[in-house]
């Protein structure tokens, strides 16, 4: 059949991968998909997704959270989307595609965008059952599954960035793993011998096996075909039960060549620098499958938007705002395996006569190379191990730095190394390659906007809001514009302390200061001492003193002696204030998990006190609408039951929401209520700067939804992933993997750590997430921090929490307990039976609801003062 | 006025309009915080007592939000003078002039208290 062609013009999009989905949104943008039919062709059975995360599917996302289609957008603009349907055959005289299913459409563009496949060098049985490619959402899926059922030791082929992608993969399915690289180091394009060397020792440090400088020459394979082994090209023979290609990639042109365009020596389909391939001006090719004008083929994922941004411009035909491609920036930082490994510029010193210098430390693993031209101007480098100077370097790159070229690769604190600052930068240098932002822009928002924090400044010039390698610049250049412009920055937490909360924190906990009138007195600002202190910090140190109670000497019980004093009005009733001066009541259910008896003792409790009853998202019962008088009868009565109070009226532990996990779900493979009422009950009462929510998934559907809480866990076939400083409500973030295939102990040794460092460090009312954005260097400090223990405090964090939850008490079991706090539940200290008449209630939908016209009662604003 | 011990009998008194009100034992206000007294018409006081031992009294009522929660609001001290935050939406009203002091148009009542 054919599709007929209307007086609409066509475009034919074959391939839909990243680049394809960033040409459909050029279109879409372009108001193209407005005026053409958009047809896309696409062989995968599944549409675009994120290519470059290929490997985060083995750290817990699932195919969907790779997906970068979203099908409204394909709806919307009318996109005719075939998935599982590739193009065969081009016919350029008809100018007609044929796709495999036998359809076939006209055309008025055709833009080729077919990407690249893997390099599988031709070895005997390099088809046998037990080898893979390492390139697609299938490939993956197949190993794993092979993995799983029939491996033991895996072996890859291809020492470059995917490889050690693939051999961590392989590792973390619990296999054995060999790296095979045919050139003499580990990834030959981006680091010469000194970075391969550093690289090669921290890679086999984890436990991974490198075989460099040997090829594969043959695959060994049993009698029943599979892969038993593999023969070296040093004669030797290395057993192994599967093998992953991940030679490299080569264009993919087929079709290309097929149809008589023009493609490189070593393949590419030519185009010109508009995209538009140099054989047919009605066709374009973008991404990893183009020859570009350069003479280059581009296999990284920016250069591809860019060129599928050139050929939407191009098509568009719009005089006034055409694009050109002529070649990309190749710098890289990545992390792999949880090394820094970047290159930039001319990392290779490939311009004659330059010059290198280089530090480097095999003990620590780090390797850092600067590329200098005769006359000293920064060529380019590489840095492994440790790439902090990655984004000053980079904006460096193609001027003479203005120290000595030493003292920019030697470590800080090491003999005569100076740090170059990002002040020694020119305005015109690019600090945000994602965004485009230059130093000038980031000196304008903090002089001429008025930006004072990073956040702000982020928010101003969008900086620092793609792939976030340059925050750090970005910190140093806001910190140094403030103080050059004379701004002094108050980072006090209030009038009364000029102190952040952080050095207070370390104030009470080193000198075991447990009152806050001591603290004031003593460390207060001059005119704040002695007085009454304010409604910002004395909270705040309420907390601080409470998370350290038991290491300072302090009472835990909130509503001991000063402490009552200083707490929010929410702790010191212990119950969340409404509206209308009533209170609201959350008994702990750890986990969500609750038997018939207690939610018949929750019913009869809020029948009988005629409460408003709704379910939280947290998996908890609130009840509203109790007078401040009736809580300790309430909790009287829950506490006879069994129940807790649930902290929800305090900057603690909420919740840790969970799936039903493993027991009872056919998915999952752990026991997901299981750990997430151990966690709840472990961290239960612990005070911190903000409230703390979390959960625990069974499986990688993520039910319990634990990627949006301040710690969340994902149950894996292997054990535990943990992931941090995720956030719901105005300003939702997906937490970050902190760390994976954790067993029980692991899992709790490294929340208790990352929970007290938090404590220990964030500002007032900064939930994790903010947090995390925040310190210099963020996850990966924390990481650095919590994992690998580099400030040596790991051992303090475990204490500081062993102490926290050896003395938990309920602290409603000790108030209804306490005669002289009770006294305090009262709405009138004189009248201790008469109930507040402001606060009434008018029946809704069977339940109740505040008399609101009850405030207005005499609510204005008096003139002057009445009786004094 | 100085701090009296816990074990005290001194009483907290509110001036009315010619008379002196008794609301409580003087042990029942703990520094830094309020409690609410309810007057013989109906009206609502929220009494203060401060680190240094001086009580303060002002109406009860949140002129915000219409609650009468004052007395549950943190106290403090802003420029040297007195301050409750409403436990509500943390207006600060200044407990010797019954100023709002985030808002100039807002003012509550005070009232004059002494411990005898």
């Amino acid at each position: 059949m054919t599709a007929t062609l209307g007086a609409t013009p066509t475009i034919v999009l074959v391939g839909h991968g990243m680049v394809g989905q960033r040409f459909l949104e050029a279109l879409a943008e372009r108001g193209l998909t407005a005026t053409h039919r958009v047809v896309v062709l696409c062989e995968e059975p599944r549409p675009a997704y994120d290519r470059v995360a290929l490997t985060s599917y083995f750290s817990g996302k699932t195919p969907e959270d790779l997906s970068m289609t979203d099908m409204e957008f394909i709806a919307t603009h009318g996109i005719e989307l075939y998935v599982g349907d590739p193009a065969e055959t081009i016919d350029r005289e008809a100018k007609k595609v044929t796709a495999r299913s036998g359809q076939v459409f006209e055309y008025d563009a055709l833009v080729l965008a077919t990407g690249s496949y893997p390099f599988v060098p031709p070895v005997p049985n390099k088809d046998a059952e037990g080898c893979f490619v390492y390139r697609t959402i299938e490939d993956l899926l197949a190993i794993e599954a092979y993995a799983k059922s029939k491996a033991t030791v895996g072996a890859v082929v291809g020492g470059g960035l995917l490889g050690l992608e693939a051999a961590g993969a392989l590792k973390g399915l619990g296999l054995t793993s060999h790296i095979v690289e045919f050139a003499p180091r580990l990834m030959p394009v981006q680091v010469d011998e000194g970075g391969g060397a550093a690289l090669l020792r921290t890679i086999e440090e984890m436990g991974l096996s490198v075989h460099t400088g040997v090829g594969t020459q043959e695959i060994v394979v049993g009698s029943d075909g599979a892969v038993t082994g593999m023969k070296l090209s040093d004669g030797s023979e290395l057993a192994t039960d599967m093998v992953v290609f991940s030679a490299g990639v080569r264009p993919r042109d087929q079709l290309a060549r097929d149809c008589g365009l023009t493609v490189g020596e070593r393949g590419g389909i030519a185009v010109d620098e508009q995209c538009r391939t140099v054989s047919d001006p009605h066709v374009f090719a973008i991404g990893e499958c183009a020859l570009a004008a350069d003479g280059r083929v581009y296999g990284l994922v920016a250069p591809g938007y860019e060129q599928a941004a050139t050929a939407a411009a191009t098509i568009a035909a719009d005089e006034a705002d055409q694009l050109t491609f002529t070649g990309a920036d190749l710098s890289t930082k990545l992390k792999l395996l949880g090394v820094d490994v970047a290159s930039f510029g001319d990392a290779h010193g490939a311009t004659e006569d330059c010059l290198d210098v280089v530090y480097s430390d095999s003990r620590a693993g780090l390797y850092k190379k600067l590329v200098i031209g005769r006359d000293g101007t920064l060529l380019g480098g590489i840095l492994v191990g440790d790439a902090d100077a990655y984004g000053t370097l980079r904006a460096l790159t193609g001027s003479v730095p203005p120290i000595s070229p030493e003292s920019l690769v030697l470590p800080a604190g090491a003999g005569s190394g100076a740090q170059l600052g990002p002040s020694a930068l020119p305005d015109e240098a690019i600090i945000c390659s994602c965004h485009n932002v230059s130093k000038g822009t980031i000196r304008g928002a903090v002089t001429d906007h008025r930006c004072t924090t990073v956040p702000e400044v982020k928010k101003c010039t969008k900086a620092g809001t793609g792939c976030g390698s340059c925050v750090k610049v970005l910190g140093q250049l806001v910190t140094a514009e403030l103080e050059a412009s004379g701004v002094e920055v108050d980072k006090g937490l209030c009038g009364c302390f000029g102190q952040t909360r952080e050095e207070l924190y370390e104030i009470v906990l080193a000198l075991r200061i447990n009152t806050y009138q001591d603290l004031l007195d003593r460390y207060g600002r001059e005119e704040a001492r002695g007085g009454g202190g304010c409604e910002v910090c004395k909270p705040a140190v309420a907390s601080i003193i409470a998370s350290l109670a038991p290491t300072i000497g302090a009472s835990g019980y909130v509503l001991d002696g000063e402490q009552a004093a200083l707490q929010d009005s929410n702790d010191h009733f212990l119950a969340n204030l409404q509206k209308n001066g009533s209170y609201s009541v959350v008994p702990r259910i750890p986990g969500g998990e609750i038997t018939p008896e207690g939610l018949i003792v929750i019913g009869e409790i809020a029948r009988d006190f005629g409460l408003y009853t709704k379910i939280t998202g947290g998996q908890r019962i609130d009840m509203f609408g109790a007078r401040v008088e009736q809580l300790p009868l309430i909790w009287t009565r829950l506490v006879d039951a069994g129940f807790e109070s649930g902290h929800a009226y305090g900057k603690a532990l909420r919740t840790v929401k969970s799936c039903v996990g493993q027991t009872w779900c056919r998915y999952g493979v752990q026991d997901s209520v299981r750990m997430a009422i151990d966690l709840e009950l472990r961290y239960r009462g612990l005070r911190s700067p903000h409230k703390l929510k979390s959960a625990v998934s069974g499986c990688a559907r993520e039910c319990a939804e634990a990627q949006s809480k301040d710690f969340g866990v994902i149950a894996t076939s292997n054990g535990w992933n943990l992931y941090v400083g995720g956030n719901g409500g105005a300003t939702p973030r997906h937490a970050d993997l902190l760390a994976q295939d954790l067993t029980d102990a692991e899992l709790v040794r490294l929340i208790d750590r990352f929970l007290m460092f938090y404590i220990r460090t964030a500002d007032r009312l900064e939930r994790t997430s903010t947090w995390l954005e925040r310190i210099p260097g963020g996850l990966d400090h924390v990481r650095d921090v919590v994992v690998e223990d580099s400030l040596g405090i790991c051992e303090e964090l475990e204490s500081l929490m062993a102490d926290h939850v050896a003395h938990y008490a309920d602290e409603w079991a000790t108030t209804i307990n306490d005669p002289e706090k009770l006294a305090r539940f009262v709405s009138f200290v004189n009248a201790p039976d008469t109930p507040d008449p402001v606060v009434g209630f008018v029946p809704e939908r069977d339940q109740i609801k505040p008399d609101l016209p009850l405030l207005t009662i005499g609510h204005r604003p008096l003139e002057g003062s009445a009786q004094r | 006025m100085t701090l009296a011990p816990e074990t005290t009998d001194l009483k907290v008194q509110l001036r009315l309009a010619e008379e002196w009100f008794t609301v409580c034992d003087l042990s029942r206000l703990l520094p830094g915080r309020g409690v609410a007294a309810l007057l013989p018409d109906g009206r609502q006081v929220a009494l203060f007592r401060d680190r240094d031992g001086r009580l303060y009294g002002i109406d009860n009522r949140d002129p915000f939000g219409g609650a009468a929660v004052l007395s549950r609001g943190l106290t403090g001290t802003h420029q040297g003078r007195p301050f409750v935050a409403s436990p509500l939406l943390k207006q600060r009203f200044d407990l010797e002039t019954g100023q709002c002091l985030d808002d100039e148009s807002v003012r509550v009542a005070t009232y004059q208290v002494r411990s005898t």
